[in-house]
C-alpha cells in the first residue's frame, strides 16, 4: 500500500506539522509506543531537528500492563519504557504510533501517561490510519488514511526492524487479529 | 508458564523472559506513581505456613503494584493451627475464586500437592528444605544488574547447602544462565549425591574465593550445632565465615551476597554486609520486582 | 465335592485337582465332581501365604479391620496371613492376639495368625510376655515390634532367645533410629534433589548385621522384614553362607518400585501414595533385591499391606502415613518383576510366596504342596491378562496402592480355603 518514499514523504509532512502546531516544538516530547511507534518517534525526531535545528526529547511508553485485552491472550512481555530525563510534566506529549486502529492502545498509552506525570497536552501522530475506532479517539497527525475491512490485517515494516520500509494489507486474517 | 514451584522447570528463555520483564518493571519502582492496573480484579492469596515476614510483605507489595486483590492468610490462628489439612485450605481457597496462590510451607513438595487441589497458579515461596524459586530469580537479577552478565559467572554458594531452599533453587537457575556455580560447605551440610547436581562442590572456601565473582553466603541455624553438623559457632565461623581477611581475597569486582536474615558475626561479619560491594540491601527491593514480574507473566494473560 | 478341570499345577501339564473333606483327594485326568471348575490355562498354586499383614483391627477399623483385610488377602490369592501388633491396643498380650484370632475365624476368608509384639506397647524397653502368647489359643510364633525396631541390643539378644523355648522367631524391622530420624525417602540422589530428609540404606544393614551375629552368638532364628537395600542383601547371604539360621523377606513393593516415583509419577510429584517404611530404594537395589529372591538369599515375598484411610495420604508429603496396601495386586508384582523376567518359575513363585513363608510362621497345614492328601489351600491364576490397576475396585477399606496409572499381568480367579472356595471368577464368595 505504501512504499519507501511514500513513508519518508508522510513523516516528513506530519514532522513539518508537528513544528508547525506546536510553534516550534520548543516543549515538545516525542513518546513512540514500542515497537515500531518507538523508532517512528526517533525519526521524527531526526526530521525536526533537520528542519528547524530543534533537539525534542524522544522515547517510549510500553502499554502493555495497561491494556484492557490482556486477559484474551498469554501474558505478553513487555516492551521498553524510556521517558526523557526531563520528564513530562507541562509538557506537550506527541504520542506516536504505527497504526490507529480501535484506538484502545492509545486509550492505554494515555492512561500510563497519567502514572508518569501530567502533561500540559498530549497530542497523537499515527503512520497509518485504518479506521474502525471503538473509542472516542482521533489522531492529530496523520501519515494515511487507509480505508480497510476490520477482518484485514495492516503491517507496518520498518527498515530498522524489518529491513525495508513498507505498509501492507494482509487480507482474510482471522477476526481479531489485525492491529 | 501455569505455576512456579521449581527454579529447575524454567527453561533458559522462560528464566530471562522474568528477567527481562522484571527489569521493564523495576523502572516503575522508580517514578510517583508506583501501581499499575494489569492485575485489577485478580486475587492473590499469601498462604504462609511459616513465618517469613519479609518473603510475605515482598509477594504482598508485588501483587498490590499490579492492583490486585490480596488476602494473607496466615496459619498462626487460623483453622490451619486447629488441623485443618492442607488439601482443605486449598479447597476454601478455590472456594473464594484465588487466581494465584503464594504459599510457604514447612513440607518439601507442598507446592506441588497444592497444584492438585487449586485451579490458580501456585507460586512456591519456600517448600521445606527443597526450593524457593523467587529468590533464585531475584538473586540472578541483582547478579546481572550490578555485574551485567550471568553467562560465565563464577558463583559460590556457601553454608547450610543440606538444608538450603536458597541454594537448590540457584545452581537449578544459575546453571540453566550459564553461570558456574560452587558450593562451599563443610561435608556434614552438603546432600549425598551432591556430585550430580550441575554445580562444583568445595570444602575449602578460602580456595574458592580468589575466583569468585559472586560470593553468596547462606545462613546458618545454630541449632544444627547441637545436631553435630559442626562443633561450635566459632569454628564455623573460622573455616567458613566471611571476615575482612577473607573478603579481601575477593577480586575488586567480585559482590556479596545474603538472603538474609543474617547471623552477624557468624557466616558474615558486620563490617562486609555493610560494604558497598555487598547487594543485601537492594537484593530486598529487586524481590518486589522480580515477584511483580513472576505474578504478570503467570496470572496476567488469560485464564489456563 | 469339587473337581478344578485341566489346572496347570505349578505351571505343568494340564490335570483334574479333586477335593474331599477339605484335602486333595485325587490328582490325574477325567476326574469328575458335583461341581467342576474349569481352569483351562490357569494356574494352580498353593495358597499363598502372607509373613506381613497390617489389618489395623483392633484400633483403626477406619483404615481396615479383620473382615475387610482377609477379604482382600482372599481376593489376592491368599489363605494365611500374619497380623502384624502394631495395632491399638498393641498386640502384646494372650488377649489382645486372641482377639485378633478370632475375628480371623469368624471372618472365615482366610487363616490369621497374630504376630505378637516383642516389647511391652512396642516401647522397647520391656520384654512382652511372648510365652503366655505363644501357648494361647492364637499359638504366636512370629514376634514383631514392627513399624519400630527393636534398637537395644540387650533386649534384642533377649527376645532372640526367648522364643527359643516354643520354636518362635523375632521378625525384626530393622531401622537404626537416630540414622532416621526425620527421615522421608531413601537418601541418595532423589531425596537431595527434593529436600526430603533422607533414610540412609546403612540405618537398615547396620541393624542386620548386627542382629545376623546376635542371632549367631545365641543360636537362633532370625527373621528380616522387609529387606530394602543391596547391602542388606549382601550382609544376609553372608549370614546364610556362614551356616546361620537368619531368613527374609522382600515387599512387592520393593521388587518393582524405586524411590524415582516420589519425583516422577503417574500421580504427580511428592505424592505420599509412594512413601512407605522402609523407603523405595533405587533400580540397583531393586536389581538386587529380585536377585536375591531368586538365588533364595531373600526367603519369601511379604507384602506389608499397610491401610491408610485417604486422608493420611491426601496430604503434604512430610505429614502423610508411611505404607501402601498390596495383598491384592502381590501375585501380578512378583509376576511382573520375577516370573516376567525370567528370575523365577511358577514352583519357584509357589516356594516364595507359599511354602517358605508357612515354614517360617511354623504353620502346619500350609504351604504344603498340591499333592493327595495336602489340604485344599489352592489359587487358581491366570496369567495371561494384563489390567489397569483400580483403586476404586478393591476390597481392601483403604484405596493406598502405589499401582494406579500401572497395567500389570495376571489375575486371581479363584482361592480355595481347605477346600471352601472364599473367591471364584475372581469375586468374593
Amino acid at each position: 500500500m505504501l512504499e519507501g518514499p511514500d513513508i519518508h514523504r508522510a513523516l516528513t509532512r506530519i514532522a513539518h506539522e508537528i513544528l508547525e502546531r506546536t510553534r516550534g516544538a520548543s516543549d515538545v516530547v516525542l513518546l513512540g509506543i514500542p515497537t515500531r511507534g518507538a523508532t517512528l518517534a526517533h525519526r521524527l525526531a531526526e526530521r525536526v531537528a533537520q528542519f528547524e535545528g530543534v533537539k525534542v526529547p524522544v522515547g517510549s511508553i510500553d502499554i502493555t500492563m495497561y491494556r484492557d485485552d490482556l486477559r484474551l491472550g498469554p501474558a505478553r512481555p513487555l516492551g521498553k519504557t524510556d521517558v526523557p530525563a526531563g520528564g513530562i510534566d507541562g509538557k506537550t506529549v506527541v504520542l506516536v504510533d504505527d497504526v490507529l486502529f480501535s484506538g484502545r492502545t492509545v486509550r492505554a498509552a494515555l492512561d500510563a501517561l497519567g502514572d508518569i506525570g501530567r502533561p500540559k497536552a498530549v497530542q497523537l501522530a499515527t503512520l497509518v490510519d485504518r479506521g474502525h475506532r471503538e473509542l472516542p479517539i482521533r489522531a492529530d497527525y496523520v501519515g494515511k488514511n487507509l480505508p480497510t475491512a476490520k477482518s484485514e490485517k495492516v503491517k507496518v515494516l520498518l527498515s530498522e526492524i524489518d529491513g525495508r520500509d513498507a505498509v501492507e494489507l494482509l487480507k482474510n486474517e482471522p477476526e481479531g487479529a489485525g492491529k | 508458564m501455569k505455576h512456579l514451584i521449581s527454579a529447575g522447570d524454567l527453561s533458559r528463555d522462560e528464566a530471562l523472559l522474568i528477567l527481562d520483564t522484571a527489569e521493564e518493571l523495576a523502572r516503575v519502582s522508580g517514578r510517583s506513581i508506583k501501581k499499575l492496573p494489569t492485575l485489577r480484579g485478580r486475587t492473590v492469596v499469601n498462604l504462609f505456613f511459616e513465618d517469613s515476614t519479609r518473603t510475605r510483605i515482598s509477594f504482598e507489595a508485588a501483587a498490590k503494584r499490579l492492583s490486585a486483590d490480596v488476602i494473607n492468610f496466615s496459619a498462626k490462628g487460623s483453622s490451619v493451627s486447629k488441623g485443618e489439612s492442607l488439601k482443605d485450605t486449598a479447597l476454601t481457597l478455590e472456594a473464594m475464586g484465588a487466581d494465584a496462590v503464594v504459599i510457604r510451607h514447612g513440607a518439601s513438595g507442598a507446592p506441588h500437592r497444592l497444584a492438585n487441589w487449586v485451579r490458580g497458579s501456585v507460586l512456591n515461596a519456600g517448600d521445606g528444605t527443597h526450593e524457593h524459586p523467587t529468590q533464585a530469580l531475584l538473586d540472578a537479577f541483582s547478579m546481572r544488574q550490578r555485574l551485567g552478565r550471568l553467562e560465565g559467572l563464577k558463583v559460590a554458594i556457601v553454608g547450610d547447602i543440606l538444608h538450603s531452599r536458597v541454594a537448590r533453587s540457584n545452581v537449578l537457575l544459575l546453571s540453566t544462565l550459564g553461570a558456574e556455580v560452587t558450593l562451599v560447605a563443610p561435608p556434614t551440610l552438603l546432600p549425598v549425591s551432591v556430585e550430580r547436581w550441575p554445580c562444583q562442590v568445595s570444602y575449602d572456601l578460602d580456595a574458592v574465593l580468589p575466583k569468585a565473582d559472586v560470593v553468596m553466603m547462606l545462613r546458618v541455624q545454630l541449632e544444627r550445632m547441637n545436631a553435630a553438623y559442626f562443633p561450635s559457632a566459632r569454628e564455623y565461623s573460622r573455616r567458613y565465615g566471611l571476615d575482612r581477611d577473607r573478603f579481601a581475597k575477593l577480586h575488586d569486582d567480585a559482590i556479596v551476597m545474603h538472603p538474609g536474615p543474617m547471623n552477624r558475626g557468624m557466616e558474615i561479619s558486620a563490617e562486609v554486609a555493610d560494604s558497598p560491594r555487598s547487594t543485601i540491601v537492594e537484593q530486598v527491593g529487586n524481590g518486589v520486582t522480580v515477584r511483580m514480574a513472576a505474578l504478570y507473566l503467570l496470572i496476567g494473560g488469560e485464564n489456563q | 465335592m469339587i473337581v478344578i478341570r485341566n489346572a496347570r499345577i505349578l505351571g505343568g501339564e494340564p490335570r483334574d485337582i479333586l477335593i474331599a473333606n477339605g484335602l486333595i483327594s485325587e490328582i490325574g485326568a477325567g476326574l469328575g465332581g458335583d461341581t467342576v471348575i474349569e481352569a483351562d490355562g490357569l494356574i494352580a498354586l498353593p495358597g499363598l501365604v502372607d509373613l506381613h499383614t497390617h489389618l489395623r483391627e483392633p484400633g483403626r477399623e477406619d483404615a481396615e479391620t479383620v473382615e475387610t483385610g482377609t477379604r482382600a488377602a482372599a481376593i489376592g490369592g491368599f489363605t494365611a496371613v500374619h497380623a502384624m501388633a502394631n495395632t491399638s491396643p498393641v498386640a502384646d498380650t494372650a488377649g489382645v492376639v486372641e482377639q485378633v484370632w478370632r475375628r480371623g475365624q469368624e471372618a472365615g476368608h482366610c487363616d490369621v495368625h497374630p504376630v505378637g509384639a516383642v516389647t511391652s506397647g512396642l516401647e522397647g524397653k520391656h520384654l512382652a510376655e511372648l510365652g503366655a502368647m505363644a501357648d494361647s489359643q492364637a499359638r504366636v510364633r512370629v514376634f514383631s515390634d514392627d513399624g519400630k525396631c527393636v534398637s537395644d541390643a540387650v533386649l534384642m539378644r533377649r527376645a532372640l532367645e526367648y522364643v527359643k523355648a516354643f520354636d518362635g522367631v523375632v521378625a525384626q524391622h530393622a531401622q537404626e533410629p537416630r540414622l532416621t530420624e526425620g527421615a522421608q525417602l531413601n537418601e541418595g540422589e532423589v531425596s537431595g534433589r527434593l529436600g526430603l530428609t533422607g533414610w540412609p540404606a546403612v540405618a537398615e544393614e547396620a541393624i542386620i548385621a548386627r542382629d545376623c551375629l546376635l542371632a549367631a552368638h545365641v543360636g537362633s532364628r532370625l527373621h528380616v522384614c522387609h529387606v530394602s537395600t543391596a547391602g542388606s542383601v549382601e550382609i544376609i547371604r553372608w549370614a546364610k553362607s556362614k551356616g546361620w539360621n537368619v531368613t527374609a523377606e522382600v515387599t512387592p513393593h520393593h521388587l518393582l518400585l524405586t524411590d524415582s516415583c516420589a519425583e516422577a509419577s503417574p500421580v504427580g510429584p511428592y505424592n505420599p501414595i509412594y512413601k512407605v517404611n522402609p523407603p523405595l530404594r533405587t533400580h540397583d537395589d531393586v536389581t538386587a533385591l529380585r536377585e536375591a529372591l531368586a538365588d533364595g538369599t531373600i526367603d519369601c515375598v511379604a507384602t506389608d499391606h499397610a491401610p491408610h484411610p485417604v486422608e493420611d495420604k491426601e496430604t503434604e508429603w512430610a505429614a502423610a502415613a508411611m505404607g501402601m496396601i498390596g495383598l491384592e495386586t502381590a501375585l501380578s508384582v512378583v509376576q511382573e518383576a520375577m516370573v516376567e523376567t525370567g528370575l523365577l518359575d511358577w514352583a519357584g513363585v509357589a516356594d516364595r510366596m507359599s511354602t517358605r513363608p508357612a515354614r517360617i510362621g511354623r504353620l502346619s497345614g500350609q504351604g504344603l504342596p498340591l499333592e493327595v492328601g495336602s489340604p485344599a489351600n489352592i489359587t487358581l491364576y491366570d496369567p495371561a491378562v494384563r489390567t489397569p490397576v483400580d483403586p476404586t475396585a478393591m476390597v481392601s477399606r483403604s484405596r493406598n496402592t502405589p499401582y494406579e496409572g500401572l497395567t500389570l499381568p495376571g489375575r486371581v480367579v479363584a482361592t480355595f480355603l481347605r477346600g471352601r472356595p472364599t473367591v471364584l471368577d475372581g469375586k468374593l464368595v
